[in-house]
């Protein structure tokens, strides 16, 4: 593959981390799901940029994530598209030793756009089903999920911090491959893009469920700082066979982590920005 | 053991038929195209499968196990040459297999039976729907021959049937529906788009047909063998140039220019992958493939 990839725009840094990777590689650089190492290498260098300088991404608690084995990480979403999903997997290559690649459940959508398409399939950022979450994490791979789903990435500025409803499905995979949860706090999803309105018309001509409009009209991302919280590793015990009630119970402890994560990092962001005496803590946001 | 092959005169067919009786079986075979100079130990009878003449071999000659491969694509045959012998030429192979007393029925049918569409997933397993029916509406009567053949499991227990669902075959004989498809030096793509392309040695094909029949392998079984690759990888491998056609341009090309001729439904085969999960056959007969994938574009380029 590397014939098709310009290798001057992959940086160094990603691609010494690259080949840390603890995935399989053929001759040509493929793994059994079409994973390019050069495409990777590309699309992170791509991404890196935007996480070092235009974003300016804070990463705290990595080190929760696992080196090896099957990963579940588990995060908000906001921001009209997934922004907050790409910042994510680039911090697992550039700021994780040793770097582990993120596997996305990338909108079906998404599969229907040319070029697209077969640039996320070749950077492991397959159509987000079922059966896929299930092969990566039987692979032992790290799977990252927005249990919001295009809800979350729907949210308005104003709201960019609520979370909305959280799907189960996440939780009965999870229980029955026996994989633990990390969860994730994004800080920012919702400042980088301040929706103020989603046009579901425009939407439906491009094939996506809606397009994110802002008070500047474009759907361009702001440069702002954001940050990245890890959490402490969650397991949860049983098949995925539970009554609803179980399932529902072990997501709303999931769900509950991901806010006190968002509190402590909304917290930890103000303290960054104002100093720790400007605004003390407990003063009403 | 007295193996019927059917479709015998075909590429793979004349390859099994081979490897048959390399491993001590003898074979018979049945085809409507000529067989002018077969080995040893081979004996064709040129028929048609749904005639009479095709009925006397078995009863006269009893096999004790049939692989039935007579099926043809759009490559080579019309909408209803195609329902008369991949559906009719089934159903009369099962119906005699069970009346004359056939032990091992193997259907070798196709992995594009799953369809390729945005939202399958890769790796399907045997319990997956067949998409293709909607999606590649010239494969419907395929996955239909499929599914019928499958029928034969509970309508004649007696009889192990095996419907192996083989992905595409490549190597230096260049024959099945891959090697048609990138034949010439220009191989038509679809703009923007670039699937995963499964595919096996020819050899290994065969290997795996003759694993099936070993392990008297009952029920309805993926065969795959390395890896997928990208079909731009294929083409540039296998020494091809890729064509890149936007889609609306697609159907007004191929068949022109000397690119090669493909229906309409053949588009979503080239926008997203068919990929099948073939684990389960490899632990019934414990079949490995030999030809890893550079190997097999290798050789079906320089072979």
């Amino acid at each position: 593959m590397d014939a098709l990839v310009p290798q001057r725009l992959v940086l160094p840094e990603v691609a010494t981390q690259v080949r840390k990777l603890d995935i399989e590689f053929s001759r040509y650089g493929l793994d059994r799901y079409g994973i390019s190492r050069e495409h990777v290498a590309l699309f992170f260098s791509l991404l890196g940029w935007f996480y070092r300088h235009y974003f300016k991404i804070s990463v705290h608690g990595i080190e929760h994530v696992p080196d090896r084995g099957r990963t579940m990480l588990v995060g908000n979403h906001s921001g009209g598209f997934a922004v907050d999903g790409a910042m994510i997997l680039t911090s697992l290559i550039l700021d994780k030793h040793p770097p582990r690649l993120g596997f996305g459940m990338a909108e079906k959508f998404l599969g229907r756009w040319p070029v697209f398409a077969p640039w996320l399939s070749r950077v492991g950022q397959l159509t987000g089903l079922p059966e896929h979450a299930e092969q990566f994490l039987r692979d032992d791979r790290a799977l990252m999920v927005f249990p919001e789903g295009a809800r979350g990435t729907a949210k308005l500025y104003w709201q960019r911090y609520d979370l909305v409803r959280f799907g189960t499905g996440f939780m009965r995979l999870a229980m029955q491959t026996g994989t633990p949860i990390v969860p994730v706090a994004f800080i920012g999803g919702g400042e980088i893009l301040p929706t103020i309105y989603n046009a579901k018309t425009l939407g439906r001509l491009v094939g996506a469920p809606y397009v994110p409009v802002t008070p500047y009209l474009l759907a361009i991302p702001r440069p702002r700082t954001c940050h990245i919280h890890y959490g402490e590793v969650m397991r949860f015990e049983g098949d995925g066979t539970e009554p609803d009630e179980v399932i529902e119970r072990n997501v709303d402890e999931v769900k509950a982590r991901i806010e006190v994560l968002i509190e402590e990092g909304r917290q930890v962001r103000r303290v960054r920005r104002f100093g720790r005496k400007s605004r003390p803590e407990g003063e009403a946001r | 053991m007295k193996v019927l092959v059917t479709g015998i005169a075909g590429g793979l067919g004349r390859m099994v038929a081979e490897r048959l009786i390399l491993e001590g079986h003898s074979v018979l075979g049945i085809d409507v195209r000529p067989w002018p100079a077969p080995p040893d130990g081979v004996e064709v009878f040129r028929a048609d499968i749904r005639k009479r003449p095709a009925e006397d071999v078995f009863r006269t000659r009893r096999p004790d196990a049939v692989i039935h491969m007579g099926t043809v694509t759009h490559f080579s045959a019309g909408l209803e040459r195609r329902y008369r012998i991949n559906l009719g030429g089934t159903r009369a192979v099962f119906d005699r297999c069970a009346r004359f007393g056939v032990k091992h029925a193997i259907f070798i049918g196709r992995h594009t039976y799953y369809g390729a569409a945005p939202d399958t997933p890769l790796y399907h397993t045997e319990a997956d729907p067949p998409l293709a029916v909607s999606t590649f509406p010239e494969l419907a009567d395929m996955v239909a021959a499929d599914l019928y053949a499958g029928t034969a499991l509970w309508r004649h227990p007696e009889m192990s049937t095996a419907v192996l669902r083989m992905c595409y075959t490549l190597g230096s004989a260049g024959y099945g529906t891959l090697a048609q498809y990138i034949k010439g030096s220009y191989v038509p793509t679809i703009l923007g788009f670039d699937p995963l392309y499964q595919f096996m040695h020819e050899k290994d094909a065969v290997t795996a047909i003759a694993a099936a029949l070993d392990a008297k392998l009952r029920g309805v079984f993926n065969v795959a063998g390395p890896d997928p690759v990208p079909l731009s990888l294929l083409i540039r491998v296998t020494d091809r140039v890729n064509v890149p056609l936007p889609e609306p341009l697609f159907p007004l090309m191929t068949g022109r220019f000397g690119l090669p001729d493909l229906p309409a439904g053949a588009v979503k085969h080239l926008k997203h992958p068919v990929v099948v999960d073939d684990s389960a056959f490899r632990s019934a007969t414990g079949f490995t493939h030999a030809w890893d994938e550079a190997q097999t574009m290798d050789d079906y380029r320089w072979g």
